[in-house]
């Protein structure tokens, strides 16, 4: 069973008429992962985002999103902001600028779940300090008085893992979560997402650069190249048997960059 | 936190010594012998050697430079300023008085400005690109183009004497207020609600506006998070306005003929005399070190970042 499908989802700029995303379909089946892989510019944030519609106002998107059985771009602004978070989770790439610079960390969490679940502070600090422990993070208590500035991009990113972890949606959508991090914290968050998917059996959309973080986590993978999906394909079938010969070009390239991570990952 | 603030206290009155060690020596400095500043300053025509050399004693200029230094130091502490060389009274009795109607505008402006800057680099940033921000940056822009001395001149001929509203000059009532305050709000204003926009529309593409959204939160939530952020704007606008205006009050308070520091800095300086001057070059000083201070700890307590910085 499909639990997203996206049908011919276009993206463009409202000012210049540029086309940014060009008639994009895919599906994605309950409980598995889908990479999206594809160059810088190539159109992968501008998908995640439209799926929630929250490109800003200067980009217009046509198109049908299905999220299981409803079509979200047909919601009102309201019903889709109950949906944001709490059915569809966002993990930016980012860490250490995604959250307000002028607050300790635990406010966003709060501020959230209380939106979603209606729960007072010591409530969601409570449930939030379970996920952070089991997400590995040693001392949360500590930790929610912290400002991001305190925190390294690893932490931050396995926090926002923990607050999914909380509010149990049915599909992450991780926009390059290890591309800002260092090859030992890469491989830790990398496995809190291995198990974010075992816990609570979440679909996910996984974007990255790395090709042996995509083998790593995905079922299926989507090859974009200037906002367009040229292949799409099992991992496995990705992997063996690329056809298009641009999708042949990034697995050319990858090798270098991701030998020291797959040693970490065959290690383990 | 609190290391912060000791800390930016003990920077500020490092300062605040410098700072009162160079007024003191710049007029010190100056190729006149004080003393005989201060004969002509008294209309006395002829200053023989006698007379000068009894004036030194008299106010204490033939002692050592750091002597002199200390002792005016300390009596400033008590806002001793010395004796004006023209009346021979008390800095101090024409000089606060001035300083606190001055003051007075400076103050209510700055609030005003603050209130302004705020409301208009708010409503600028939430509709950007659109009529009202294209409209009001224009207004502004034309606004701040024009001299506050014509543009004073103008109001004063429009409220005060074709209609009639207001007052042309003084300092009897709020009423009087309300046209000096005007005019020096349109001079800053129309500048610093470019500030207070543009870090609204910087931080409204933040990446944790995003996150916030992608959240769920509502947008009431995320804009609270905004404004937090880019307040910090606002602040310190607020506090580097109070000097600056303090300084500059010149121009309107001549207009006005406004009973300030402004128009009494100008006679002293006219006229040579020195404690006067001196005393207001110092007051201008030690208001731009304390609101700076001021300025510096409460960015400090909205944003934690900056707490490293020192
Ligand atoms: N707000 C916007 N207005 C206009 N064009 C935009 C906007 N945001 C993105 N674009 C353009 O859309 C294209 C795709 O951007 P997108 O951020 O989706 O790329 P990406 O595949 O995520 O790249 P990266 O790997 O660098 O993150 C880029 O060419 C970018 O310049
Ligand atoms: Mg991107």
């Amino acid at each position: 069973m499909n639990i997203l499908e996206v049908e011919q989802l276009s993206i463009w700029d409202q000012h210049s008429g540029k086309a940014l995303v060009h008639d994009s379909s895919f599906q994605l089946r309950k409980g598995s992962c889908l990479a999206i892989v594809g160059e810088s510019g190539s159109g992968k944030s501008l998908t995640c985002r439209a799926l929630t519609r929250l490109n800003p106002k200067s980009l217009a998107q046509s198109g049908k999103i299905v999220f299981k059985g409803i079509d979200l771009t047909t919601l009102s602004e309201a019903e889709i902001r109950q949906k944001r978070g709490k059915e569809i989770a966002m993990i930016m790439q980012n860490g250490m600028s995604a959250f307000d610079p002028s607050c300790v960390v635990g406010v966003h969490f709060r501020e959230t779940l209380g939106q979603h679940l209606g729960w007072k502070r010591r409530v969601a600090d409570d449930h939030m300090i379970k996920a952070m422990e089991r997400v590995m993070l040693q001392k949360p208590v500590e930790l929610l008085r912290k400002y991001p500035h305190e925190l390294s991009g690893g932490m931050l990113q396995r926090m926002m893992i923990a607050l999914a972890i909380v509010l149990e949606p049915d599909l992450i959508i991780a926009d390059e979560p290890t591309t800002a991090l260092d090859t030992i914290s890469q491989y830790e968050v990398i496995q809190q997402f291995l198990l974010l998917r075992q816990t609570i059996g979440s679909s996910m959309i996984f974007v990255s650069h790395d090709l042996g973080v995509v083998r790593q986590i995905a079922d299926e993978v989507l090859i974009m190249r200037s906002g367009e999906i040229v292949e799409r394909g099992t991992t496995h079938h990705i992997f063996t048997n690329a056809q298009h010969e641009y999708t042949r070009y990034l697995m050319a390239t990858r090798a270098t960059l991701s030998d020291h991570f797959r040693q970490l990952m065959e290690g383990s | 936190m609190s290391i912060y603030i000791v800390k930016r206290m003990v920077l500020a009155f490092l300062l605040l010594i410098i700072i009162s060690l160079i007024t003191f020596a710049f007029i010190n400095l100056s190729p006149l012998n004080p003393a005989v500043v201060v004969l002509q300053a008294q209309g006395i025509p002829d200053t023989t050697e006698e007379l000068i050399r009894q004036t030194e004693q008299q106010f204490g200029l033939d002692r050592p430079f750091f002597v002199r230094y200390l002792d005016w130091g300390m009596a400033c502490l008590q806002l001793d300023f010395g004796h004006s060389y023209v009346t021979n009274q008390p800095v101090w009795s024409t000089l606060g008085p001035a300083f606190v109607n001055t003051f007075k505008l400076t103050l209510v402006s700055s609030i005003a400005i603050m209130i302004v800057s705020v409301v208009l680099g708010v409503i600028c940033a939430l509709q950007v690109g659109k009529k009202v921000d294209k409209t009001v940056r224009g207004i502004a822009f034309i606004l701040t183009a024009m001299p506050s001395y014509w543009l004073a001149a103008l109001m004063i001929w429009y409220f005060s004497v074709k209609l009639d509203w207001l007052p042309t000059s003084g300092m009897d009532s709020y009423r009087s207020y309300i046209l000096p305050v005007l005019i020096i709000t349109i001079s800053y204003a129309g500048i610093y609600f470019r500030n207070v926009r543009s870090s609204m529309l910087s931080n409204m593409n933040k990446d944790y506006v995003l996150y916030g959204r992608a959240s769920g939160l509502k947008e009431s939530v995320v804009m609270m998070h905004i404004l937090r952020n880019s307040l910090q704007v606002a602040i310190s606008i607020f506090c580097m306005a109070i000097p600056i205006i303090l300084g500059s009050t010149v121009v309107i308070e001549n207009v006005f003929a406004w009973p300030g520091l402004g128009s009494l800095s100008i006679r002293a300086i006219l006229s040579r005399d020195f404690p006067v001057i001196q005393a207001y070059v110092l007051i201008l000083a030690i208001s731009f070190v304390i609101f700076n201070a001021i300025s510096d700890m409460i960015n400090a307590a909205m944003n934690p970042r900056l707490r490293n910085g020192l």
